[in-house]
């Protein structure tokens, strides 16, 4: 009973994804990372929710959206828990996870202030290094920018 | 190798190395010949840098090549306000070949994805400088007849010395042992330990170089650098400490030679220099030869 109240706080869909366990303070940057505020579908999101694995999460559902694998990783630098529910008329049609990709442009920014991506036009590409403590190479200056250091865009 | 920027000593492959060092041999035998006779090289110098500029331009002057470029930003039309793109993207249709040096690091990586001519990077700030490198191996090896189960003394400034890093990625393919001497606040950095790890090779650490350099074969001396230190008086405490004498080469192997990629302030003292272990001048020259061996194999001159 309690968890059919507790999803009531952000409604249902009827066709789309749910992507679930998003950890708080990050909720933005996956909404920034998917481009979801330039879009016109209709997008409920709770956060500040309580989570028994992660203290506090978010919940973004999207109507009518599905993603592919290599859009949806991306979140995964913020969210590596995530978890997505593909939902077709009211069901949970397919459950996914999400993987760090072995490499990407955008998203992070690199740690170095010497860097030609903080100093000039040039997108961030990195090589991922480390997928459990994720940890990221720059393709430009080589500097290594680890978890702890990582700014979303 | 042909056609193929030269950003990071770990675009070479252990055996594209040894190919380079091989052919720079070639040059040193003979030096001068024609073969950059209809070539243009650019050399774009963002910031300052006389040594490594006039060995590049003296390895093309000595290949019969012809050089445009400029010596520092002022001269350039960076300080116009044009962006790095643009500039290279010019200079890439006046040019066969553009040497790059900049402040910024990961500039020269940019720069060879957007010209459409190799580039070489001459140094890109605290980062890369792969030519340096080459004939850092070039010159051990000439002095040690191999570059295999070497014990390599590193000295002075080994957290920003890009000098260093490069040299410590490229000898772990020769099962080399290292011995780094650094004052505290220039430590190796982490990264590069936990690369020797992962490769299974031995390194050591020490705070004073009088103790064990018995055991090189090489010393490698860097600058120490005031600006590095946040407590004045902490470098002034130290600075002796990493000063390389002629006293103290007296218990080294008859074969150890001493290398330093200038320029040297006063690290070296100057009485070493006569010692026959000294070798940094000769080092400078192998970077003509080496950069000779890379521009023809870049323009696809020799195979």
């Amino acid at each position: 009973m309690e968890k059919n109240i507790k999803q009531l706080l952000v409604s249902a869909i009827k066709n789309g994804t749910v992507i679930d366990h998003i950890p708080a303070n990050n909720l933005f940057s996956v909404i920034n990372i998917l481009g979801l505020y330039n879009i016109d579908n209709q997008i409920t999101f709770g956060t500040n929710l309580e989570s028994k694995k992660h203290g506090r999460k978010a919940i973004v559902k999207i109507s009518d959206k599905f993603f592919v694998d290599d859009e949806i990783n991306r979140i995964a630098l913020a969210a590596p828990e995530a978890k997505l529910n593909i939902i077709r008329n009211y069901q949970v049609d397919e459950k996914r996870k999400v993987t760090v990709p072995d490499e990407f442009s955008g998203i992070v920014k690199c740690v170095n202030p010497k860097c030609i991506t903080n100093n000039d036009e040039v997108k961030q590409k990195f090589r991922v290094i480390s997928k459990k403590e994720v940890s990221l190479k720059c393709h430009y200056c080589e500097k290594i920018t680890d978890q702890e250091h990582m700014v979303f865009i | 190798m042909q056609n193929r920027s030269l950003i990071s000593i770990n675009d070479y492959s252990k055996e594209e190395i040894l190919h380079v060092l091989d052919l720079a041999g070639e040059f040193e035998q003979n030096p001068s010949r024609d073969i950059l006779k209809d070539k243009v090289i650019a050399t774009l110098f963002f910031e300052p840098s006389t040594r490594t500029r006039l060995s590049f331009e003296s390895a093309v002057n000595r290949l019969g090549g012809k050089i445009i470029g400029f010596t520092d930003s002022a001269s350039s039309s960076s300080i116009k306000g044009e962006s790095l793109k643009d500039t290279i993207k010019t200079v890439s249709n006046y040019s066969d070949l553009i040497v790059m040096r900049h402040p910024i690091e990961g500039s020269a990586r940019y720069a060879s994805e957007v010209a459409m001519v190799p580039v070489i990077n001459a140094g890109d700030g605290a980062n890369q400088h792969p030519t340096q490198t080459l004939l850092d191996l070039y010159s051990i090896r000439k002095t040690q007849e191999s570059l295999d189960n070497l014990n390599l003394f590193i000295v002075g400034d080994l957290k920003y010395g890009r000098t260093v890093h490069s040299l410590i990625m490229a000898m772990a393919h020769f099962n080399a042992t290292f011995w780094f001497i650094s004052p505290k606040d220039l430590r190796i950095p982490l990264e590069y330990k936990l690369f020797l790890d992962q490769r299974g090779l031995k390194y050591y650490e020490q705070r004073d170089i009088s103790d064990v350099v018995s055991e090189a074969d090489i010393i490698y001396m860097t600058r120490v650098q005031k600006e590095r230190f946040s407590d004045p008086i902490e470098y002034e405490r130290i600075k002796n400490a990493y000063v390389l004498k002629s006293n103290m080469l007296q218990d080294t192997r008859k074969t150890m030679k001493i290398l330093h990629p200038l320029p040297r302030v006063s690290e070296i003292s100057t009485d070493v220099d006569d010692s026959e272990k000294a070798y940094y001048f000769i080092q400078a020259l192998n970077g003509v030869y080496t950069r000779q061996a890379i521009i023809s194999l870049i323009l696809g001159l020799k195979n």
